[in-house]
């Protein structure tokens, strides 16, 4: 058994301990908001906050996380930083497909954790490893800018 | 001290060092000679053998001490080769953001080290890199502490000859280590260790680990010369 907190609840889970957290969250915990891309920590899909940390869950195993805590696009929007930035996301209407928006999401917000202000220089060291199938890198920019002018 | 003592000595027993001196250069000296035409006596020697010290010792501590030289430079370039290898070079990068490959080519995502060399904000280091290598072709290789240099010590292995980086690893200003401490993270640093357990795929320095911390070594106990 490893013990969990994800989005401020504990889970006990039998799984593997070196299962990917991706799937705990999604096939034990139907936490299906975080996606699954490329499987090997290239694309971004799967971001999750891991201790305030973007770990890709793809490829971070499960033991990992034991007693430590996630969390998890459902809950972003629970603190002031996910808030502004679902604000700005709707008002600039990023998503296209919306299939890496989850991702792009948990790492904008570590971003801006990191740096309230952040430059577009920022914002491409913080970003670039996020990857959009559908091109939608200048409105994700702009709703970053956004989400950081709010305050 | 030693020549003054030689010399007080000299004084005393005149006749019995003249003795034991050309005894001595009869058995010893001469045999170096005509074996060593490579070796030219310093000036400073030629010049102590006139005024009739004991010229033998200091030769064949000059002579020991370029050969030691000679040894420390050439351990250097073989330990240079694993220094330059793609596994030691591609987190010493000239530029701020870590290599990858055996072709070296500026790590996907165009990471970057940050401050501490942990990488930056979503792109951490640790955020895909495991404690552990991750299985498997083209996955991320890990190791608990994966970082690069830090900002105010990058440690640049890319573009350097061996004498640049001779050099470089020998002035606290750019490594913030001791030689001695360099030495450590050369034999003990789990990450350097990491190397030689690449992950799937990934090719290994072209000495084994324990040879690359000898090479590395002598150098230092020979004298860290710098290779020309």
């Amino acid at each position: 058994m490893i013990n969990l907190k994800v989005n401020g609840k504990s889970y006990n889970v039998d799984v593997d301990p070196s299962t990917p957290i991706l799937w705990v969250l999604r096939d034990a915990l139907e936490l299906t908001g975080t996606k699954f891309g490329c499987g090997m920590a290239q694309c971004g899909a799967c971001t999750v906050h891991l201790n305030g940390d973007a770990v890709r869950s793809c490829i971070t195993p499960v033991a990992r996380a034991a007693g430590q805590e996630i969390k998890t696009i459902e809950a972003l929007s629970e603190d002031a930083i996910g808030k502004r930035l679902q604000k700005a996301w709707i008002e600039e209407d990023v998503p296209q497909c919306g299939y890496c928006q989850s991702g792009q999401l948990m790492a904008a917000a570590v971003l801006l954790k990191e740096k309230p202000n952040p430059t577009d220089n920022d914002i491409d060291l913080g970003m670039s490893g996020n990857i959009c199938r559908c091109g939608t890198y200048q409105r994700v920019r702009k709703a970053i800018h956004r989400a950081a002018a709010m305050k | 001290m030693r020549n003054t003592t030689i010399k007080r000595l000299f004084g005393m027993k005149k006749t019995i060092y003249v003795v034991l001196v050309l005894g001595f250069v009869t058995a010893v000296a001469a045999p170096l000679n005509s074996s060593n035409k490579i070796i030219q006596p310093a000036k400073e020697f030629i010049a102590a053998n006139e005024n009739n010290s004991n010229p033998i010792v200091d030769k064949e501590k000059i002579q020991a001490d370029r050969i030691r030289e000679k040894e420390s430079a050439e351990a250097f370039k073989e330990a240079y080769k694993v220094l330059m290898h793609p596994r030691c070079m591609n987190c010493h990068p000239s530029g701020d953001a870590p290599l990858q490959g055996d072709d070296s080519h500026i790590h996907t995502q165009n990471v970057t080290r940050g401050k501490d060399g942990k990488g930056m904000y979503a792109m951490k280091c640790s955020n895909c890199h495991q404690k552990e290598n991750t299985a498997g072709l083209n996955m991320p290789p890990g190791n608990p502490n994966w970082h690069l240099p830090p900002a105010n010590m990058k440690m640049v292995f890319q573009g350097k000859t061996p004498a640049q980086l001779a050099a470089q690893f020998k002035d606290r200003k750019l490594t913030g280590k001791t030689l001695q401490e360099m030495l450590h993270h050369v034999e003990e640093d789990k990450l350097v260790l990491g190397g030689w357990d690449p992950g799937e795929g990934r090719t290994k320095p072209p000495l084994s680990h324990a040879e690359f911390a000898a090479k590395f070594r002598e150098w230092i106990e020979k004298g860290a010369v710098i290779p020309k």
